[in-house]
């Protein structure tokens, strides 16, 4: 079968798979006993393993299985949680990234996972995970998982029946009905699966009631499942006559029906479900305890306490949102489509005015206001929460503290904060590097901690939000601050500024310093950071993005990393000006103020025009001769739009001011690199053209 | 490839100083009537500027000027013939463009030593249709410039 076609599909659902993994097993660390979590987990691991094995990708199924097999020993109390087990499984999720990447760049998703393998089959085994972690794995000689256990991971029996289920069944038994177990096997090549579960529920309709399947109806008809399911059903008909009836359905592998005993389900059940029984009526007295939000995390050892939410939760959240995936080149084109609308819009706009009808002035004025509120919708589709993002940093922080040996807890909040796609894809190293950064050199070590009179446990906190035009994403941690003296010592040493200039710095200056490139205030290497990249690399990607970034810091309470954003990249407020029959678009982020000077105003200095412009001599630029726009004649006054680059003024030079506008920034394509102080184009309302200025490029 | 060339060929014809140049149609976007073209300063002579082409930001080339061939005035027939190559999106500036044949495969030979006035570097062949010369032109070379052939050499 072609499969191409649904590859995509299969790339962007198994991410979101591995991330509820990641994102369970989080949570599961703090919370050991809760089942639900692991039945999460369960879910999640299962679709996959269908999925891959259904796309042909061996090596991911097979993996996925066994991790499953540890996960339901889990289930069944056979093993603990602790973070050691969890560890190798972490190193299993690891891994079906790598293979999900390795399949969405092209490969064949295969991978090396003996080592993992090994380990996870060792938990399985009820090993020591200290021993497995240790032990030298020889693989060849481990190569028995027991078929009982390897077949527990596959729904084909029911477990969990409530109250009401069983009496159903108890009557059920006592009135002269049988209760069967099904379980039907799909053939691999089967197409449409949720039709012919279909098709199945309504044969055995016609011949009795159906109690019960595994998986649940809803998971069978999104086709949550691999290729099996049972159902427990109530009937008066015989064995033979049910299986032959289900065999008429096609596409159907083999159906095995069996006898279901109550009698020995419920002793079955006594001895794993007795302890799952009081288990759950302990916990809910645990559940008082203060309730922590879903988006928080601790990411060390602590022994896992809080029950964090109602199992329930986690159910609605995945029917809330109906969303469909849109590849961003469609919203790309459509965006496109949709500014020729504007452009011819302001064309009709004119013509109405001139013709002066009152009918197509009407209608052309409901055609603006309508397309308007397209655009909004247009721009909004390609806004995305910035949870994205922040989904990875659980875990890293979980591991870095363990690396680290530190305590710590995240601490996010805004995760719902949406941002422009262009915007999330880049966002993400420099926040990697922050995070980093404030666990390496801000949180201290416990012991240091408590000596200073804080709890051992450190917090770092991660919050995005809204202001205005922009977005702010916050980096804090409540650790050690950063050091003035130290900054200034490690700068002097290093030649970024003298002794001199280091008298006069304000501490906001002196933070900024740790940006500059080549500056690392750690005083030895470790493993985290200090590999020779330093902040400035995050400055730079941040500032790529037009954006800016901030530090405060209190020596001994902590220190905040604020990002600034712009919504989004895609559109820009920029000033339009024009320079003789020419018009260029100025970013309004670049621009100081907008002066008229008088020709007589201006002065020499260095053989340069200069300005005196609040006290401050400023250097100006007429665009005309860097752009060698063609003269044809000059004014007595000049108007004046001052950029400024980091704390560099200029003023440039242009003849007139149109105003400002928001405009769609583009590219001037793959022919035109690199031209000199433009850094884009875009298309003003009369259809034309019109260069963006890179203002940084024209102040030396 | 060796094998495609020996195919026939389907071609936009246009003309240039009194002359008949053909591109292969794949190679073809669209023909456009001139539209007012902002000037992109510092950048090459024969690069005329950018047009707003549905939306995407276009850059335009002057194939006169790249030719070096006498400069006219655009009128009512001069066209923009617009361009893929490779990645590229380019639009070029040529006297008319209205016809669009075939070329037997047999009807093409390689480049002469002299062709006209344009340089042969440019031409991939020419194609003698009885009374007809065309002149088959080499695109990627016509619109490299120095940046671009070190960008190739990079690459390729």
């Amino acid at each position: 079968m072609e499969m191409s076609q649904y590859l995509e599909v299969f790339i962007e659902e198994s991410k979101e798979h591995l991330q509820t993994v990641n994102d369970s097993l989080l949570a599961l660390e703090k919370n050991p006993q809760d089942l639900s979590i692991v039945n999460e987990i369960f879910r999640a691991a299962h679709t996959l393993k269908g999925m891959s094995a259904t796309m042909g990708y061996q090596d991911l199924a097979n993996l996925t299985h066994i991790m499953e097999n540890v996960l339901d020993a889990v289930r069944n109390h056979q093993i603990e949680v602790d973070s050691n087990i969890l560890d190798i499984v972490f190193d299993a999720v690891d891994d079906l990234e790598a293979m999900v990447t390795d399949i969405s760049a092209g490969g064949s998703g295969e991978r090396n996972v003996e080592v993992v393998v090994e380990k996870l089959k060792r938990i399985e085994q009820g090993e020591k995970p200290a021993d497995v972690q240790h032990s030298n794995v020889d693989v060849t000689s481990q190569h028995n998982i027991s078929v009982d256990e390897e077949n527990a991971s596959l729904p084909d029996t029911i477990s969990d029946l409530d109250e009401f289920e069983l009496t159903v069944l108890q009557e059920s038994d006592e009135r002269g009905f049988t209760n069967f177990q099904i379980l039907v096997e799909l053939r691999e090549d089967c197409l449409l699966k949720a039709a012919r579960v279909y098709m199945v529920f309504e044969v055995l309709e016609q011949i009795g009631e159906v109690i019960k399947s595994n998986p649940a109806v809803d998971q069978l008809e999104e086709e949550n499942f691999d290729h099996t399911f049972s159902i427990l059903i109530v009937s008066e008909e015989s064995n033979e006559e049910i299986k032959n009836r289900i065999e008429k359905v096609s596409e159907i592998e083999s159906v095995d029906v069996k006898e279901f005993s109550i009698n020995q389900y419920q002793n079955n059940s006594q001895s794993n479900g007795q302890d799952f029984k009081s288990e759950q009526e302990v916990v809910p007295s645990d559940s008082e305890k203060e309730l922590e939000t879903t988006t928080s995390s601790v990411a060390t050892m602590t022994p896992p306490q809080e029950k964090t939410e109602e199992p329930s939760t986690t159910k609605q959240q995945t029917s809330q949102n109906k969303t469909i995936r849109v590849n961003i080149e469609r919203l790309d084109v459509l965006m496109n489509l949709f500014e020729e609308l504007v452009i011819d819009r302001g064309r009709l706009e004119q013509i109405s005015n001139d013709l002066d009808h009152t009918e197509l002035e009407e209608t052309v004025e409901r055609m603006s206001r309508i397309s308007g509120d397209l655009q909004n919708i247009i721009l909004n589709m390609r806004m995305v929460p910035v949870e994205q993002v922040f989904n990875r940093f659980p875990r890293m922080v979980r591991q870095l503290a363990r690396d680290l040996n530190k305590k710590v807890n995240l601490d996010i909040s805004g995760a719902e904060t949406e941002l422009d796609r262009t915007v999330i894809d880049e966002i993400g190293d420099p926040l990697v590097h922050l995070i980093r950064n404030s666990l390496d050199h801000g949180i201290e070590s416990p012991d240091h901690r408590v000596q200073q009179g804080k709890t051992d446990e450190g917090t770092l906190s991660l919050e995005a939000y809204h202001s205005g035009n922009h977005v702010f994403i916050e980096v804090s941690d409540d650790g050690g601050g950063i050091n003035r003296d130290k900054v200034l010592d490690k700068a002097i040493s290093n030649g970024v500024i003298t002794q001199e200039q280091a008298k006069g710095l304000s501490n906001q200056q002196v933070f900024d310093l740790i940006m500059e490139s080549g500056f690392s205030t750690a005083d030895k290497v470790s493993d985290v950071s200090g590999r020779g990249v330093g902040l400035d690399v995050v400055k730079n990607t941040i500032e790529s993005l037009g954006g800016t970034i901030t530090i405060d810091s209190k020596l001994g309470e902590g220190s905040v990393f604020s990002i600034q954003l712009p919504l989004t990249l895609s559109i820009i407020s920029v000033m339009l000006v024009e320079v003789q029959q020419e018009k260029y678009a100025i970013p309004l982020s670049s621009i100081i103020e907008t002066a008229i000077v008088k020709k007589d105003d201006i002065m020499h200095a260095h053989n340069k025009k200069v300005i005196d412009f609040r006290g401050r001599v400023v250097p100006l630029v007429f665009l005309k001769d860097v752009l060698d726009v063609p003269v044809e004649e000059e004014e007595d006054y000049y108007s004046v739009v001052l950029v400024r680059k980091g704390d560099k003024t200029a003023g440039l030079v242009v003849d007139s001011f149109i105003g400002q506008q928001e405009v769609v920034l583009k590219s001037l394509g793959n022919y035109l690199t690199n031209v000199f102080a433009i850094s884009g184009a875009t298309i003003l309302g009369d259809g034309q053209v019109a260069l963006i200025l890179d203002s940084n490029a024209l102040i030396k | 490839m060796s094998e495609n060339s020996l195919q026939d060929e389907k071609v936009i014809v246009f003309q240039l100083n009194k002359e008949e140049y053909g591109v292969p149609v794949q190679q073809v976007g669209s023909i456009e009537r001139m539209q007012h073209i902002t000037r992109v300063p510092r950048t090459s002579e024969f690069v005329k500027g950018v047009i707003n082409l549905r939306g995407v930001v276009t850059p335009i080339i002057d194939l006169r000027t790249r030719f070096n061939l006498e400069q006219v005035e655009y009128n009512e027939s001069t066209r923009i013939i617009i361009v893929y190559i490779v990645d590229m999106e380019v639009g070029l500036i040529v006297d008319e463009a209205n016809d669009v044949i075939d070329i037997p495969s047999e009807a093409i030979e390689p480049a002469p030593e002299v062709v006209g006035t344009v340089e042969v570097e440019y031409i991939r062949g020419v194609a003698k249709l009885e009374k007809r010369l065309l002149i088959l032109l080499d695109l990627p070379k016509v619109l490299s410039f120095e940046e671009i052939n070190e960008l190739m050499t990079v690459e390729g």
